[in-house]
């Protein structure tokens, strides 16, 4: 079984990629992915994507990076469409078409005359590129809406009760298109800058990697998503680690006397009993409108976790502190409207409605010490940026003396700490600070840093 | 097994199990590479359902492994007859030694469970090893020998190899994280739900009845609920039952009262009912 020449090296550049976006490929992959191409062969695109994502990734959520890599690798075609199209008005009039029978093949053809029609910029080699962004913006793709839906009810092919789902089903085929579109710019930007720095930096990353911080509203809702299989793999996690520290030591003591019977001579070790624990946590969430994403994520990954933990108390602040506990149970099917929630619900602002970490967390010390015991491990998350409002580190050191541990998770690079109005230094002398800018990093530190 | 991805896809049908190109492609390269097939996916997309078809097409005996809690080497691998042993040694009582000591750790004792079924002997076999994600960690290190060298140790026998390897699917509902090493074994494939004319065919061959309109308006439907942001969204099953039920209540269009009576044949939590029902204008009369 040979490849065909080129193929492996294509191959290898194409793992190469993705190993660069974070994804554990071994050798013994690529071997399978390479035998792969030699049973399929190259003639059919979609058979060999196919059988390349068995072969190499190990999980659905690699996916979103694995296509539009494999498609800047195995491209569609090399430079433009054969024949130029003839126009604006006449591609809007092919593509409403296209969108009205819902034909995948020519949505595929009509987003690369899309993109060499209109995607292009620039006149000298240089500086010239192709943009999906100005292609889109031409076409307007999205104000073809109303044109297809009544053409399709013109022709009666939607009658009934299945007439009120037919603007969504538009909507989806318009961005079907636009994602068409992109990743037809892609490829014609890589042709000319170089396959690997594009498949670098290009690609967006699995939603995992993607920081809290700059994270759209859809990248976002997409991270939401992954509350529940994630809080599903930290509990095992936490279980296996419980079951490891059950074990116990040696106690040293019991041991020696057990060994009276046998002439001093150890025959039975006695472990040492470990008092059950009953682990309670306490999060401490900044949700002003900078960070709410992170803090609005963590608290739906503490809530999934809750049987974790013998109790868990959320409290929510901006310059004021409340509890949002009991918001959190009852909304666990709406994880979207969490944040409006909390900001209608919950007296978590004052006068103003700038955060103010000093006010709120010595409101916290105040009306909620009975909350933080020794059993307590206290979470605090926010980027600590307090506008220039006196800090009030006595009531963070009041928190850290009451409680058995305190962790801060600041979703700001820590390269950042200290700049500007960022008082992160100043309390990450009292308390652990972390940086936690990705669902990977919170993950990971929610593996290492809860109680067993 | 297969002479190419089309010829997969076409067999397949035969049976009754329309595949995606995804899925035809898949079993392919896990029956030319000879490597075990990971399935994962949401409940009621076909995944059980892909390992009979395979094992029709090929005219192999399927061998299906449970997981569960608690599921360990004697319920997966093998168990040795204690009831027979200890009969043989009762039974040899007037024996002198020589005789007695015959092996009572032979073939003759050994029952045989799901692993070593699928190794064992000349026959094609299918191998399923269902839920794989509902059994605890060590069963998985179990597997990794099975896996990846087809072979089962039994300390008194020695290794049995299997001789003719069998087809290996293990689908997970990812419930747990399985582990990289089990992943790196495997050809992963992920069924999600199929495109809508995938969907629609699926739903003609399983509900001869139902008029090809009042199918589309069905697959239709359950595409809009998919769409929304909702606890369990309805699968392929549950698309089918419904067709079912509207091909029962002999209804031929579909219309507000009988989507909304019908509506608990799809969703199964009160709240994402209500969700649906005020997204598609059920209320509204």
């Amino acid at each position: 079984m040979t490849t065909p020449a080129g193929v492996a090296e294509r191959l290898t550049s194409l793992v190469g990629a993705l190993r660069a976006h974070g994804m554990r490929i071994g050798t013994g992959e690529t071997v399978d992915a390479a035998r792969a191409v030699g049973e399929l062969g190259l003639a059919d695109r979609e058979l060999l994507r196919e059988g390349l994502a068995a072969t190499l990734l190990h999980g659905q959520g690699q996916r979103q990076v694995f296509d539009p890599v494999f498609d800047l690798y195995f491209p569609r075609g090399v430079g433009g469409p054969e024949q130029r199209s003839a126009g604006r008005e006449d591609l809007r009039d092919r593509l409403a078409d296209a969108l009205t029978a819902d034909d995948r093949a020519t949505l595929g053809r009509l987003a690369i005359e899309a993109v060499d029609g209109f995607g292009g910029y620039g006149s000298s080699p240089e500086s010239d590129g192709w943009s999906s962004y100005q292609a889109l913006e031409r076409l307007r793709p999205q104000t073809l809406l109303a044109r297809v839906r009544d053409t399709i009810r013109g022709r009666g092919g939607s009658q009934g009760f299945t007439d009120r789902l037919l603007e969504d089903e538009v909507r989806r085929r318009i961005d079907v298109f636009r994602a068409l579109v992109a990743a037809e710019a892609r490829r014609r930007v890589a042709e000319r800058r170089g396959r690997d720095e594009i498949a670098r930096r290009a690609v967006a990353p699995t939603a995992d990697r993607v920081d809290f911080l700059f994270a759209g509203q859809d990248r976002l809702a997409e991270l939401r998503r992954t509350v529940q299989p994630l809080a599903r793999k930290l509990a095992t996690r936490l279980a296996a680690r419980r079951r490891r520290a059950s074990r116990g030591t040696i106690d040293l003591r019991r041991t020696l006397r057990g060994s009276l019977s046998t002439g001093g001579v150890p025959m039975k070790p006695v472990l040492r009993r470990r008092r059950p624990a009953r682990p309670e946590l306490v999060l401490l969430c900044d949700v002003s409108g900078s960070v709410s994403g992170f803090s609005d994520f963590t608290m739906l990954l503490v809530q999934a976790l809750h049987d974790q933990f013998s109790k868990v108390r959320v409290f929510a602040f901006v310059n004021r502190i409340d509890e949002v506990t009991g918001l959190l149970e009852r909304g666990r099917a709406d994880p979207e409207g969490l944040s409006s929630r909390i900001q209608g619900e919950a007296a978590v602002t004052g006068y103003h409605g700038s955060s103010d970490y000093g006010m709120a967390l010595g409101e916290f010390a105040e009306r909620y010490a009975d909350a933080v015991g020794s059993r307590t491990t206290v979470f605090v998350l926010g980027d600590a940026r307090t506008n220039r409002s006196d800090p009030n580190l006595p009531a963070v050191r009041q928190i850290a003396e009451r409680a058995r541990r305190v962790h801060w998770l600041n979703p700001e690079q820590r390269s950042r700490w200290g700049t500007g109005d960022s008082v992160a230094p100043a309390y990450a002398e009292l308390v652990a600070m972390h940086e936690c800018r990705n669902a990977r990093q919170l993950s990971a530190l929610v593996a290492r840093l809860l109680p067993v | 097994m297969f002479t190419s991805v089309d010829d997969v896809s076409a067999r397949l049908a035969e049976t009754g199990y329309l595949a995606s190109p995804a899925v035809a492609t898949t079993v392919f390269l896990a029956a030319r590479l000879g490597k075990p097939l990971l399935v994962e996916g949401p409940a009621g997309v076909g995944k059980t359902e892909l390992a009979k078809a395979v094992a029709t097409v090929a005219g192999a005996r399927l061998v299906r492994l449970q997981c569960y809690e608690g599921v360990d080497e004697s319920r997966a691998l093998y168990e040795w007859n204690h009831a027979k042993q200890l009969l043989r040694i009762s039974a040899g009582r007037d024996e002198t030694w020589d005789e007695a000591r015959t092996d009572i750790f032979s073939e003759e004792f050994l029952l045989t469970r799901p692993l070593l079924t699928a190794i064992r002997g000349d026959d094609p076999k299918v191998l399923l090893i269902d839920e794989t994600d509902k059994a605890d960690v060590e069963v998985e290190g179990l597997l990794l020998e099975v896996l990846s060298d087809f072979q089962v140790t039994v300390p008194e026998l020695g290794t049995i190899t299997a001789t003719r390897r069998p087809f290996v699917v293990l689908t997970s509902n990812a419930s747990r994280e399985l582990s990289e090493a089990l992943r790196r074994r495997c050809l992963f494939l992920h069924i999600g739900f199929p495109d809508e004319e995938l969907e629609r065919r699926i739903v003609r061959l399983k509900v001869p009845g139902l008029d090809e309109a009042l199918a589309r308006s069905v697959v239709r439907v359950v595409g809009a609920l998919r769409a929304m942001d909702l606890r369990k969204v309805p699968s392929v099953a549950e698309t089918v039952d419904w067709a079912h039920t509207l091909l029962a209540l002999g209804a031929d269009s579909l219309d507000e009262t009988v989507v909304r009576a019908t509506l608990g044949v799809l969703l199964k939590h009160q709240d994402d009912v209500l969700k649906a029902s005020a997204k598609l204008d059920l209320d509204a009369l």
